[in-house]
């Protein structure tokens, strides 16, 4: 330890002691209810780190603070209690016994608590059919295919109610299509359960998708953290930016990050405008007091308007709108050439404006500066 | 000068003479206190093996083996159990089958926890593995001289060296069988609170329930074995049939205790090693195994059960 401190790396410690450094002064703090993904290659230290924070892995020095309480000085006792009720996991393998039936091994954290018989039970059966195994309680784990396995784990440790849940490399033993399955059912779980999750992943896709944050990992050190979206944008450094060169951005944004924040022009409630508008060559929205789109004005028409034409008649239909949560794969496919697309929020309420050269822009792997200018013309 | 046989310097021979004197007179307690039980649960077994009416235990053999192995070995043993009858050593036999269920029992009682010790903790092992090398090593016949020392001759001494030869298997499986449970059962049981007991009874013991059996099967044939051996330390059964034929140089005699014991070990090898391996789950009741036996000409399985039981 004194020699990490004293800037000792890795390489050094191991050729000096023998030790292997697995960790390095990591501090995380993870948001509860989010799934917090842990990302790195095999050994970055990513599967030591979250074995610390329910002591498979006991840390030689540091914290885990969980709701401010330090999990590394507890007994014995005391820890066994916060594995029975705080903190649960999900395994690569599944770890199923399987000389237990698939409701017995749902019901595992319940019986080692001591809970009745009846009771865990019936509590096994409600969480198997949340995940959809209902009819399958009374098999055995070598009937099921490992997608349904997998299920079992994470009924197994749902069961409990704890609300942390660490799984490390949860999915990563199975197949692709499988995999996207049991993504989607755990984003789908977690809208119910909102446990804080923290998900162990080799697959940045896998993070991508998953991850409310993202904490990268190499060589036992912390590289980059943040949100799906600010590692894409901003990886920091080379290592991180050689994962984030192949993903599939156009799924990762929505419009709402790249669009040009705008209001309308309000229409008053005699039908007129009170704006001059500028020349940009651009159309705009003219939306009514609720700031809901009643349609757009062309370039063209805007000089009308600006010569004393009542807006009214001019309005055209000829538009598109997204709302801000859509992904721009789907941006992309409601666009109509020639058309401007308004960004409108969940109330209907108009927010931005898009351009094709934008999408392509957010699309394509260069980082542009991010368009930041408030709308256009103001009111 | 260099002889071997002047090189004679150590009396070893007297040395070890006096020593065992020794224990003999002063530990005599002891080897009373060890004695008790075995022979105790050694009668007991003797006098129920020979109760049993002769139809009343091959149908009972027969249908253990059919539940712990299959119908083949189910037939085998049946046709075993009336050949040896048929041969005239059945009452031998059953002292024979005694001395091995004896020593199973006792093996199991005693080796099994020395077993689960040795695999929770490596010093213990580091202690017992050299036991076990030893005693492993040890060709059986040379048990016979210390049992004999410190017992003395007959069947329950006899049974002691059985006992002692038979256990080091099962001890090196139990063992092996719990240090071989993968690393992420244990974690998932640690991880869902599980303490020292839990682990040991949900996951290590039944997951090396296997590994354990296959010991179990080493530990038979060990005291299948040893039980002939004991035959020259005085104590009854086949092996005694065969010693009787061998000095009075009745062959036949000889041979016919030969051949019922390599009946009785095929016998138990094949029951005990069927159950060592994995099996896919399945309910067999002794009901349906009676049902299945009696109607030994049809070769499908029973319909068995499916989907969900009651618990």
């Amino acid at each position: 330890m004194q020699m990490l401190a004293a800037g000792s790396n890795k390489d050094d410690v191991l050729a000096k002691t023998g030790a292997v450094v697995g960790l390095n002064n990591v501090t995380l703090s993870v948001p509860a209810g989010a799934i917090y993904m842990i990302m790195g290659l095999s050994g970055s230290g990513k599967s030591t780190l979250a074995r610390c924070i329910n002591r498979l892995n006991e840390p030689s020095s540091g914290k885990i603070l969980l709701d401010g309480e330090d999990l590394v000085p507890l007994d014995e006792e005391r820890l066994r209690e916060i594995r029975r009720t705080r903190i649960s996991m999900v395994f690569q393998h599944f770890a199923l016994l399987p000389n237990k039936r698939v409701i017995e091994n749902t019901e595992f954290g319940l019986k080692l608590r001591g809970v009745p018989l009846q009771e865990r039970r019936r509590r096994a059966e409600e969480v198997l059919s949340v995940v959809g195994l209902a009819r399958w309680a009374y098999h055995f784990p070598h009937e099921l295919s490992g997608g349904m396995r997998q299920r079992v784990g994470l009924a197994r440790a749902l069961a409990t109610d704890a609300d942390v849940l660490i799984m490390d490399e949860a999915f990563s033993a199975l197949d692709p299509l499988i995999r996207t399955e049991m993504q989607d059912e755990l984003l789908r779980l977690q809208r119910t359960f909102k446990k804080t999750i923290l998900f162990i992943t080799h697959d940045f896709q896998e993070a991508l998708k998953l991850g409310t944050r993202i904490a990268i990992m190499s060589e036992g050190e912390l590289v980059r953290e943040g949100t799906p979206q600010q590692i894409v944008l901003e990886p920091g450094s080379d290592y991180v930016a050689a994962f984030t060169r192949e993903i599939d951005r156009s799924r990762l944004f929505d419009a709402r990050s790249i669009m040009t924040a705008a209001q309308g022009i309000s229409q008053t409630a005699t039908g007129s405008v009170t704006t001059k508008f500028a020349a940009t060559g651009e159309p705009v929205f003219i939306v009514d007091a609720d700031n809901r789109i009643l349609g757009a004005l062309s370039a063209t028409d805007q000089r009308r308007v600006n010569g004393g034409t009542s807006p009214g008649p001019l309005l055209s239909g000829e538009y598109v709108t997204v709302p801000a949560n859509a992904k721009l794969v789907d941006v992309a496919r409601v666009y109509r050439s020639g058309q401007p697309m308004a960004v409108i929020d969940e109330s209907g309420k108009l927010i931005g404006t898009l351009a094709a050269e934008q999408i392509l822009s957010r699309i394509a792997a260069t980082s542009h500066p991010q368009p930041s200018s408030p709308g256009d013309q103001n009111v | 000068m260099f002889d071997a046989e002047d090189l004679y310097i150590f009396p070893v021979d007297v040395w070890i003479q006096k020593g065992v004197e020794w224990l003999a007179l002063n530990l005599r307690p002891i080897f009373l206190a060890i004695k008790w039980p075995v022979e105790t649960l050694l009668s007991f077994n003797d006098y129920v093996l020979h109760q049993i009416p002769f139809p009343v235990f091959v149908l009972l053999i027969a249908l253990l083996a059919y539940r712990l192995a299959s119908r083949g070995i189910a037939l085998f043993s049946a046709v075993s159990l009336i050949a040896i009858a048929f041969m005239g050593v059945w009452s031998e036999a059953m002292t024979t089958l005694s001395l091995i269920t004896t020593a199973i029992l006792i093996c199991t009682i005693i080796g099994v926890p020395i077993g689960i010790l040795c695999a929770r903790s490596d010093s213990v092992w580091n202690i017992v593995r050299p036991v076990l090398d030893v005693m492993q090593t040890t060709p059986t016949f040379v048990y016979l001289v210390p049992v004999v020392m410190l017992f003395g001759v007959g069947t329950v001494p006899g049974e002691v060296a059985v006992v002692t030869a038979a256990a080091p298997p099962l001890i090196r499986f139990t063992n092996i069988g719990i240090r071989m449970v993968e690393k992420e059962m244990v974690e998932a049981g640690l991880a869902f609170g599980a303490n020292n007991r839990q682990l040991l009874w949900e996951i290590q013991l039944p997951l090396a329930i296997p590994t354990i059996l296959g010991g179990l099967n080493q530990t038979v044939l060990t005291a299948m074995v040893m039980s002939v051996v004991v035959a020259m330390i005085g104590a009854e059964g086949l092996g005694l049939v065969v010693l009787q034929g061998l000095g009075r140089l009745d062959v036949g005699r000889a041979a016919v205790g030969g051949i019922a014991i390599v009946l009785l070990a095929m016998m138990l090898d094949r029951i005990t090693q069927k159950m060592a391996q994995p099996k896919d789950v399945k309910a067999k009741s002794w009901f349906r195994s009676l049902l299945a036996l009696l109607q030994i000409g049809r070769v499908q399985q029973l319909p068995l059960p499916t989907g969900r039981r009651t618990v």
